[in-house]
């Protein structure tokens, strides 16, 4: 049989590696930058564009999508072609995918501390960059084909099979949660409302975990770490039965993030069964990585790499232990809007993700340039230092998610709740919180000493652009004759033609089922909730820009805990016309959902400008550029006119005269302020806010006898 | 809840996608073989010459 020769395009995966080192840096320390945040609040710089609600989506967009997302990427190139033994597809996909990528990097960078967010949960991003997401996304998966059709080995590697899964299922992902409606250029509301919302987002949440942390790196393990340890993987046959486990069960575990909320109990009973049932898979990954060094542990001893390959595996099996135990509802009671649930992706970010590609990047380095890796000292430096990281970052925050959630849940021996001031249970865990800074300082410092190590190594040799490699062919090439017709060379490909109908019969069916089904279902089912008033939808939108909701929640679960807390528990009927929900996932401050009515306007005043004016000790931040800027009431019939459209039943050519009626709201409370002593006028940005957090949980508050569901 | 129709038949869709997959690569083939592969992706001509590199250097 006749060999050919081939270059891999090494250059490529270099360029990847590079972006994954630099966004790691700095996503990371935005990381430490909100976590010092709310030790010392001061660090929010009293400025929009660094304060926590807004940097704290940047931060994890930067380490999933660009420190991670630059990470797959640089794997997939390298493995990909050695393992089909060819060069990738095309080097023009290869390029646009990187500089594609990296474009929507920038943009996230920029629009998300100028506020442009969708309001939901790591997919902030608005809809111009997710069409482009999809865009380079969809010259990933061509390229990825592409190069495994043309392969010279028959057989599809374990690890080509998860990153296949990778691009098909986050293909779906993004595309179903990212259904929304744009207002402008800048702004879009997500096509659900409320408990729906929810619903897609965690869908969407939890296999983004799956998809995007978990299989393409179960992909990297499983040719890194035989790789490294110059061993065959311990079970292939597990490998196989593994991934396909996992991939089935996957998809269905979302809901056990909406534990005790608004969802219908069965689903959230469906999202336990599965979420249970995936330790099974999930460990015969970890076990099956671990046991691959058998044999050579004392390698394990001498090799920094195989050592952050082994606490990658390690925190892996861990965090994945703790996944099914948190989505118990007994145990996820005690944990969910606690810094336990920090803990625990941290544990899976830092050490499964982090690690991970730390090995990788060193085992990577010195064969791109041909040189050894610079200085084994400093690599095993990282090591230790980032190891201890971890152990600062986590173990705090469990101890803080224990402490706070026992002290919300405490009642005297009269039945009154022990702790009623939110605050007395977050100055608590103060402490904790500065602790897991250092934490994150000491993981930061491995990642600048890996930085200056790998760029000396890559300045000590020369890229080997393009690696010569020689296999025999597979197949023989269908010739191509020039100036055919486009369709033609797809019906040439049955395999592709099936994907590309796939595709389109997808987005179609999506187009034309989404809005119909949903428009109909948002009829509200209880009599008393009502759209919201223009002024409190323009509040309701500085509310998401600003990113209340990554500190406060809107869910009162049915505990009595939370019930004598915050008053009446939270019904799906009451957010029909939430677009997007905004439930939160964790509670820095307290539940949102029954602040409407509590406080006086001029409380909500004084403490947006200083919140530690009206409770002393609060690490909220202060917003006082609310209390100056104008709001900007142009957008007003455009907003009115598109929540029209996703059901939300204004009367026809409501939004004529919307902003008449916001300006009437907008002088009674500018008059309630004036009465308190404060002189303003209606035009602000502050007197959306509160006319929004006034109205928040009002609809059945005063109306308690209308509640039928 | 009729989002759930939706999410649960796009799951579906997915899984079914994913069996089809799977159906597939076990016709073909693919995992007739449970050993081989496993070691086989350890070798490459380079990464030998880097191994015994290693090697000569110890």
């Amino acid at each position: 049989m006749q060999t050919e020769k081939f270059y891999y395009d090494n250059k490529i995966v270099r360029n990847f590696a590079y972006a994954s080192i630099l966004f790691g840096l700095i996503g990371m320390t935005v990381g430490l930058l909100v976590a010092l945040q709310l030790v010392f609040p001061q660090l929010n710089f009293g400025i929009p564009f660094t304060t926590y609600g807004r940097i704290r989506p940047l931060h994890t967009n930067a380490v999933i999508f660009a420190f991670v997302g630059n990470g797959i990427f640089a794997g997939v190139y390298y493995s990909l072609q050695r393992l089909c033994k060819t060069r990738m597809f095309s080097d023009t996909l290869s390029k646009i995918n990187f500089w594609g990528w990296q474009i929507i990097i920038l943009a996230a960078a920029v629009s998300l501390p100028l506020g442009l967010t969708t309001g939901k949960e790591y997919a902030e991003l608005e809809w111009p960059i997710d069409i482009a997401i999809t865009l380079i996304w969809v010259v990933f998966g061509w390229n990825m084909f592409g190069t495994i059709l043309k392969r010279r080995e028959r057989h599809l590697y374990v690890a080509i099979w998860f990153y296949i899964a990778t691009f098909v299922t986050v293909a779906v992902l993004h595309l179903v949660n990212s259904f929304e409606l744009p207002i402008n250029f800048f702004k879009s509301y997500s096509w659900y409302a409320g408990v729906q919302d929810a619903l897609v987002q965690w869908w969407y949440g939890h296999n983004a975990v799956a998809f995007f942390l978990t299989t393409p790196y179960l992909g990297l393990m499983y040719y890194f770490v035989p790789k490294a340890a110059n061993r065959p993987v311990y079970s292939y046959r597990l490998s196989i039965v593994h991934f396909w486990a996992l991939i089935f069960l996957y998809i269905w575990a979302g809901p056990h993030h909406l534990l005790y909320t608004s969802l219908p109990d069965w689903a959230q009973s469906l999202g336990v069964v599965f979420s249970v049932m995936l330790i099974a898979p999930s460990w015969g990954g970890m076990i099956n990585g671990l046991l691959t060094l058998r044999g050579v542990w004392d390698k394990v001893r001498e090799d920094v790499i195989l050592k952050f390959f082994v606490v990658a595996i390690t925190a892996y099996g861990m965090s994945t232990f703790e996944g099914p135990m948190l989505s118990l509802k007994n145990v996820n009671a005690i944990a969910h809007f606690t810094d336990w649930i920090v803990a625990h992706v941290h544990v899976g970010a830092l050490g499964w993700n982090g690690f991970l590609t730390f090995g990788m990047l060193y085992w990577l380095f010195p064969r791109l340039f041909g040189k050894e890796l610079y200085s084994k000292k400093l690599a095993n430096f990282h090591f230790w230092i980032g190891t201890l990281g971890i152990l600062f970052y986590a173990i705090p925050l469990y101890w803080a998610g224990i402490t706070q959630s026992l002290m919300w849940k405490e009642f005297t021996a009269d039945g009154f709740l022990k702790y009623p001031n939110f605050l007395e249970t977050v100055t608590q865990i103060l402490p904790m919180y500065a602790m897991r800074s250092i934490g994150g300082a000491l993981y930061l410092t491995g990642v600048i000493v890996m930085t200056y190590n790998l760029l000396k190594t890559a300045a000590s040799g020369k890229l080997i652009a393009n690696e010569e490699a020689e296999a025999p062919a597979l197949t023989k090439q269908v010739a191509v004759h020039k100036g055919e017709h486009w369709h033609r060379w797809i019906e040439r490909r049955p395999t592709q033609l099936m994907i590309l109908s796939l595709v389109v019969i997808l987005i179609g069916g999506a187009i034309e089922l989404i809005p119909t089904f949903l428009v109909k279902s948002n009829i509200p089912t209880i009599a008393s909730v009502k759209p919201y008033t223009p002024l409190e939808l323009q509040g309701r939108d500085l509310y998401v820009r600003e990113g209340c909701y990554t500190c406060h929640s809107q869910m009162v679960r049915p505990f009595r805990s939370e019930t004598e807390r915050y008053g009446e528990y939270s019904k799906a009927g009451e957010f029909v016309y939430d677009h997007p929900f905004q439930w939160g996932s964790k509670r820095t401050g307290p539940d949102l959902h029954r602040v409407g009515n509590k406080y006086p306007d001029s409380w909500h005043y004084n403490h947006m400008l200083e919140p530690s004016s009206m409770s002393p000790g609060s690490i909220m931040p202060s917003y006082p550029w609310l209390l100056d800027d104008e709001l900007d009431i142009s957008t007003t019939p455009a907003k009115i006119r598109a929540m029209q459209t996703l059901g939300v039943p204004y009367p026809e050519g409501y939004d004529q005269i919307a902003n008449k009626d916001l300006q009437h709201q907008a002088d009674s409370v500018v008059k309630n302020l004036a009465d308190a002593g404060i002189k303003t006028v209606s035009n602000k940005e502050i007197i959306a806010l509160i006319a929004y957090l006034q109205r928040l949980g009002m609809d059945i508050k005063s109306n308690k006898e209308v509640v039928t569901n | 809840m009729s989002v759930l129709v939706i999410l649960i038949s796009i799951s579906l869709i997915v899984a079914l996608g994913f069996l089809t997959s799977f159906i597939w690569s076990v016709r073909s083939g693919q995992y007739d073989d449970d050993y081989t592969p496993s070691v086989r992706m350890l070798f490459d001509d380079k990464e030998q010459e880097l191994q015994n590199q290693d090697l000569k250097n110890k």
